[in-house]
């Protein structure tokens, strides 16, 4: 089998994987060498689902001892398989990275023979991009569920970046589609790898020169929307994982049907792109909002209102919050308006220490007005003509598309109190509605 | 505050000399209406007045700046002089002439329609730079790298430590076609210099087999069932597309001549 079809399989077997950036290294060439790593991490490309490509993301091997129901892996699957061998990947990795294609390697692998085996063949490709070709360039190594933890660590110390995937978001779950992994063959792995960086990370104060344990940290991902598992039960294990184990990221993968099961959904159901938008926008609101889960969603409501994005949801059910002056707020409140981002919280900090902010300021900054007039005031006043109606909230806090397919008879000028109504409007949808809104995406 | 007279400053278009415009106007009490270059076309309306570019004086301004308002302001305008904003040159005088009023809090003045604008063109650059950092596609001839961009703001002093500190080893050439002008790399020495016209071999099988794989890559990763053209679009505006290797053979079009090419090179 030539190069060609290799890596045709490989990277087929690998796409479901998201966990694809590049950042949170900033790296120097190794004296002699090649490559380097920015910090920000760097898009090379985006592909025609429009998400971008950053590394080389392909598997060691697609050939699978394992048999979960939800992957194109399993062993079950008649599928063509294909192995690289650790040079014909080094060499396609270090090639693609000379011509600027890639900013590194991310690679993942079926077991093959068992996961000692194969991380065994993981480890040598990395080794070779890194000793033979002095290699500096991001690598983004998959830790394998059941993998002997000196393994672990001799991969961890060749790769910049390392993550176990959750997979499925409970233990029920795993039990029924992933029999041959379990919450402790996950878990395990990546309460290691947690030790290890932080080990490591004293051993860099007492050595200066102290090689280090993926320096990048750790990441994980989950399927939406194979299991009945909720927004709130996700969102509540995500801000675990970060407290718990000091994850960097977690990613979340709307789950595109590959495979004919009872247990699933039928395979010509749509991927819920919608829900693993809002479960994005919710994970953003933990890691620089400073919001809790609790606040986004609780007992009562555990799906994401459809409509509005988590943080409109939550400042509409927090009006005594608001209006905020922006001339005096503190950073973390203006964080919590929408149509405000981090960036433009920033700015007004900045900007208002020598200027006192107008409306027409604020719009120079970056704030969406459209969305956060509704919230605050300059100095007392709020903006100039500002007509509060549920039609005119509404509309400025859900996107055109989705305001117009389900709202098309709003009387204009009906004065009603938005807050009120919004769980009201969000009961009395059909079923079809709902299906509707989870398929289309955002 | 000084009126904006009716005139207009002629300069040669480097940043010392933007630099003498602005001692020019300190000096002379006046504030023009528009700093342009010697290529711009004479207009009846206002009276023009060559400003002669004088190191001394340049660096006068020059020391200046971060003493009256920080290092941070130097950096800013340096990045300025980059962008393709219109009118840059008059918005910087009038950037430094704030400065030179308020001194390191200039750079909060966010609000402030000249430090906006400003602010804005630089975000552009360090967006456009930053872009193509990943967007810039390199194609390998006798063992040389070779690069071709069209940026719309002059993005090679900025991309130029970026790729010097990648690949330490090799030798490469960064055309930007809009500007005229290349970044040459060979081990531990970089220059940006003026090239007008270059041509390209044609790849050898190596390289041919590369671009190859590399489009068996970007078509198969895509996942079918989210095809969003839409976002693909706005995360990598089209414009960038003519010279990446994954949309097609675009390279042969570029008439870019490798000989001058090596001659640079190796001197």
């Amino acid at each position: 089998m030539d190069v060609f079809e290799k890596l045709k399989i490989l990277t087929d077997a690998a796409k479901y994987d998201v966990a694809c950036t590049s950042s949170g290294v900033n790296k120097k060439t190794a004296p002699g060498g090649i490559g380097s790593a920015a910090a920000a991490g760097i898009c090379h490309s985006f592909a025609g689902d429009g998400r971008c490509i950053s590394l080389l993301k392909v598997l060691m091997t697609n050939v699978c001892a394992y048999d979960c129901k939800y992957c194109v892996n399993r062993k079950s699957n008649d599928t063509p398989r294909a192995s690289f061998t650790p040079r014909e990947l080094a060499e396609l990795t270090i090639n693609f990275y000379r011509r600027n294609y890639i900013e590194g390697l991310f690679l993942s692998s079926g077991v093959l023979k068992n996961p000692d085996y194969t991380t065994e063949q993981m480890i040598e490709a990395l080794r070779i991009l890194r000793e033979e070709y002095r290699f500096s360039g991001y690598i983004h190594a998959k830790a394998i569920p059941g993998t002997d933890s000196t393994l672990i660590s001799h991969l961890g110390m060749l790769a910049d970046r390392m993550s176990v995937n959750i997979e499925l978001p409970s233990q029920s779950s795993l039990q029924i589609l992933a029999p041959d992994k379990s919450k402790h063959s996950i878990l395990a792995p990546m309460g290691y790898i947690k030790n290890r960086i932080q080990e490591n990370s004293t051993d860099i104060i007492k050595y200066r020169h102290a090689p280090k344990f993926v320096p990048a940290g750790q990441s994980t991902q989950m399927i939406i929307g194979a299991t009945p598992d909720t927004d709130f039960q996700i969102l509540n294990l995500t801000e675990g994982l970060y407290k718990k184990y000091k994850l960097k990221r977690v990613f979340f993968s709307a789950y595109m049907p590959v495979a004919e099961n009872t247990m699933l959904p039928t395979i010509d159901t749509k991927p819920p792109l919608w829900r693993e938008h809002r479960l994005y926008q919710a994970d953003w609101l933990l890691r620089f909002y400073g919001f809790a889960a609790n606040e986004l969603l609780d007992q009562n409501h555990q799906s994401f209102n459809p409509y509005v994005d988590p943080k409109c949801n939550w400042a509409l059910n927090h009006m005594e919050f608001f209006p905020m002056n922006v001339n005096r707020a503190p950073y973390s409140d203006l964080l919590r308006v929408p149509g405000i981002g981090v960036n433009s919280a920033m700015r007004i900090v900045k900007a208002r220490r020598t200027a006192t902010l107008n409306f027409d300021g604020l719009k120079k900054l970056g704030v969406v007005l459209k969305r956060a007039q509704y919230f605050i005031t300059c100095g007392g006043k709020a903006l100039e003509g500002l007509k509060i109606t549920q039609d005119a909230v509404l509309r400025s806090l859900m996107s055109e598309k989705t305001y117009l397919e389900n709202f098309p008879h709003q009387p204009k000028s009906e004065q009603l109190s938005l807050f009120e109504q919004l769980p009201m409007i969000q009961s009395s949808l059909t079923q079809e509605d709902i299906l509707k809104c989870l398929t289309s995406p955002t | 505050m000084f009126d904006q007279s009716n005139l207009i400053y002629r300069y040669d278009g480097s940043f010392d000399g933007l630099l003498c415009c602005v001692f020019e106007s300190y000096d002379q009490n006046e504030i023009p209406v528009d700093i342009v270059l010697p290529v711009s076309p004479e207009t009846m309306l206002f009276s023009m007045k060559e400003i002669r570019t004088d190191s001394p004086k340049a660096n006068r301004v020059l020391a200046s700046i971060p003493k009256k308002m920080g290092v941070d302001a130097l950096d800013f305008v340096r990045r300025a002089f980059l962008t393709c904003l219109p009118k840059k040159e008059l918005y910087i005088l009038l950037f430094l002439r704030l400065g030179y009023r308020h001194g390191p809090s200039v750079m909060n003045m966010l609000t402030d329609d000249v430090v906006d604008k400003l602010v804005k063109a630089v975000k552009h650059l360090d967006k456009e730079s930053h872009l193509l950092k990943g967007f810039l596609r390199f194609s390998i001839f006798s063992n040389i790298l070779v690069g071709e961009i069209e940026p719309k703001n002059y993005v090679l002093p900025l991309m130029s430590q970026h790729f010097c500190e990648r690949y330490p080893e090799e030798r490469f050439l960064i055309y930007d076609k809009t500007h005229g002008m290349a970044l040459v790399y060979q081990p531990y020495q970089s220059a940006v210099i003026p090239i007008e016209d270059l041509e390209l071999p044609e790849p050898d099988e190596t390289e041919q087999s590369y671009r190859e794989l590399w489009r068996l890559f970007y078509d198969t990763i895509e996942v079918e069932g989210r095809h969003n053209p839409k976002c693909r679009m706005s995360q990598m505006p089209k414009r960038y597309w003519k010279y990446m290797t994954e949309f097609g053979s675009s390279q042969k079009t570029s008439p870019l001549k490798l000989e001058n090419t090596t001659k640079l090179l190796i001197p």
